[in-house]
């Protein structure tokens, strides 16, 4: 589970986030969902511990981040809007370099590697040096790193970039097996059809702060539009009236 | 420690597949400096025995006048050469460089008493007939003291009476003093090897992994950034130490191929100094590697982190230049400076001279404690948002 209590982050003059808060269950996708610049790369490095948040406090699973990064490091698992690759080593080095950092032998990193292959269908990859991957073939690489250690939390920031129809299909089965076996998913999309493929709920951020929060069905009646698209525009509208105001 | 290691290895793997990480440091880095250093060698002690030794040859115009002269000035290395029919147009239009002319009445003075004239004609503009020109001036300038001296005692007068003073020229730029200072470059040739050798690990596994968008995903994981840190630190000092290993080998091949009628350049590089070499410069690796890293991380991209560290390779040349500008004795205070202290005591290792065990103490904790103070600020500067964050 991870709890955002009330963030905000500032950089310079520009005020990113401004009184984020939320809470992402387990055994749920939950979606953060908004324009480019709404300050959801930035809500999520503060939830990965990456950025310290001007005021507000991030939990996962109860442990507070401020006091112990590392421990909520361990609970995580992350696909970050910064996803390169070490294009000098294979797709399994890379993936074991990580898995290595969390602390496993290299027999359990090497067991663990090929499981992760195996599943995201990229055995005939594995060895061959990631440069020179496709943009896909990028992504699922570094999906199967955030995924090394097995977390019981899982954040994704923008998973179905660049992505084809295939591979996007393929992650939205990893994402839903995820659900299943109980764990936290949490992505942030611009995208309304990855929203509405996956999530059971929705958290739309705009200039900063959460203008929505709730199951697809809710912001629909909420927003009395038939169109989950036309519900988005709606309470972004609103926003950014109240904004101007 | 675990996952300092972890990190040291696949640094060390992914450097060891970048051709030009092993080209800089395993090839050109230990290289260049020996085979620099060779070259130059070669030319400034090639050039000094050429002068010394080699006839200097001279188109003497009006040799038959005089026989004795031009005999004498052969006797001091002069070789003459038939005459031509127009000097000053053949040195103006430098197919000869210097001309002696011995003009048709020298004969008649000479026998007279006065002074009898010859004209060299030359170029002074021309920085290369120099040397030729002044090494002439003084063949004929000792030929006439001696035959002054020579008519002084015919007379019954002691030639000291026309000599007042007596100028005595000690150069002490023989073949030993240049020698020394080629030596004094040896020092930071082996500093700029180490420099070379860490170079692109440094710059790669900072600023490269940010410009890749690598070092987010690297620092999400639960690992303490004081280990990613200690495992890059040691990798880039590992390829510089590898560097420096190479190097010295190197130097000590081009130790032998020295030419071998120059004992005096006192090279004396065996196994003994290659050792006592590197333990020297160990502590100095060390600091190497992580002021380097220090220095890339905060470059935004790989290309502003190299034209940093680029600037950054002059630096030990300033301890070099200050001891052969000013030279001073190795004291003490000099073992406690980084960069300064391994310099002064690989100077003295080349010169077989006894180094105390003191002062290789005194410089090895300092430069340790440097290196220690930087990863601190390294390891701050890890922590800020400012380096971690790509975009």
């Amino acid at each position: 589970m991870i709890e955002a209590q009330d963030l905000w982050k500032s950089f310079g003059a520009t005020q990113a986030v401004a009184g984020v808060s939320f809470v992402a269950q387990d055994g749920q996708i939950t979606g953060l969902l908004g324009p480019n610049g709404a300050g959801k790369t930035t809500t999520l490095r503060m939830l990965y511990t990456l950025m310290r948040p001007d005021r507000g406090s991030v939990r996962v699973d109860g442990i507070d981040a401020a006091a112990a990064p590392v421990e909520v490091r361990r609970r995580i698992g992350v696909l970050p809007d910064a996803r390169g690759l070490y294009k000098r080593l294979s797709a399994r080095e890379n993936v074991e370099y990580f898995a290595r950092l969390h602390g496993m032998t290299a027999q359990q990193a090497r067991h663990r590697c090929s499981e992760l292959l195996r599943d995201l269908q990229m055995q005939s990859l594995a060895d061959r040096r990631t440069e020179g991957f496709s943009q896909g073939e990028r992504v699922k690489t570094a999906i199967a790193r955030a995924l090394v250690h097995d977390p019981r939390n899982v954040i994704l920031d923008e998973p179905g970039n660049g992505l084809d129809v295939m591979a996007n299909r393929l992650l939205r089965d990893v994402l839903r097996g995820l659900r299943t076996e109980g764990r936290c998913v949490l992505i942030s999309t611009h995208i309304m059809q990855e929203v509405v493929a996956l999530c059971d709920r929705i958290v739309i951020i705009a200039y900063g702060r959460v203008v929505a929060d709730g199951t697809p069905e809710a912001l629909r009646e909420h927003s009395q539009e038939r169109n989950l698209e036309d519900a988005f525009m709606k309470v972004i509208g609103a926003a950014a009236l109240e904004g101007n105001a | 420690m675990k996952q300092a290691r972890v990190v040291f290895v696949k640094e060390c793997i992914e450097s060891l597949r970048d051709r030009r990480v092993l080209l800089n440091a395993l090839v050109l880095g230990p290289l260049l400096t020996p085979l620099l250093f060779l070259v130059l060698v070669h030319l400034i002690v090639g050039r000094e025995l050429e002068k010394a030794e080699k006839p200097l040859p001279v188109v003497v115009i009006g040799q038959k006048t005089a026989p004795n002269f031009v005999e004498a000035l052969e006797q001091q290395g002069m070789l003459a050469l038939p005459e031509v029919s127009d000097p000053e147009a053949a040195v103006r239009e430098q197919r000869l460089d210097l001309v002696l002319r011995i003009l048709p009445r020298f004969a008649d003075d000479w026998r007279e008493g006065r002074p009898a004239q010859v004209e060299l004609i030359y170029d002074s503009s021309r920085q290369e007939v120099r040397g030729e020109v002044e090494r002439l001036e003084s063949m004929i300038q000792a030929f006439s003291t001696r035959t002054g001296s020579l008519r002084l005692l015919a007379r019954g007068i002691a030639p000291s009476v026309i000599m007042p003073v007596v100028m005595a020229g000690r150069d002490q730029a023989t073949p030993q003093a240049r020698g020394a200072l080629l030596l004094g470059m040896l020092p930071y040739f082996l500093i700029l090897t180490a420099l070379i050798g860490g170079m692109w690990l440094a710059i790669d596994s900072t600023a490269g992994e940010r410009e890749r968008q690598s070092l987010e995903p690297l620092l999400v994981n639960p690992v303490d950034r004081s280990a990613v840190l200690l495992g890059k630190m040691l990798a880039t000092a590992v390829f510089s130490m590898a560097s420096l290993i190479l190097g010295l080998l190197a130097f000590v091949v081009v130790g032998h191929l020295m030419p071998s009628d120059e004992p005096s350049l006192g090279l004396r590089i065996g196994s003994g100094f290659v050792s006592s070499a590197l333990a020297v410069m160990t502590p100095l690796v060390l600091l190497i590697a992580i002021a380097q890293i220090w220095v890339a991380s905060f470059a935004r991209s790989f290309r502003e982190a190299q034209t940093y560290l680029g600037l950054a390779q002059l630096l030990p040349l300033i301890p070099s230049v200050l001891m052969m500008a000013v030279p001073m004795r190795p004291r003490l205070w000099m073992a406690a400076v980084p960069l300064f202290g391994q310099q002064v005591t690989i100077l003295r290792l080349l010169r077989g001279e006894a180094v105390d065990a003191l002062a290789i103490g005194i410089g090895a904790s300092v430069t340790l404690g440097a290196a220690a103070a930087i990863f601190g600020l390294t390891l701050r500067l890890f922590g800020s948002e400012r380096v971690a964050i790509s975009s």
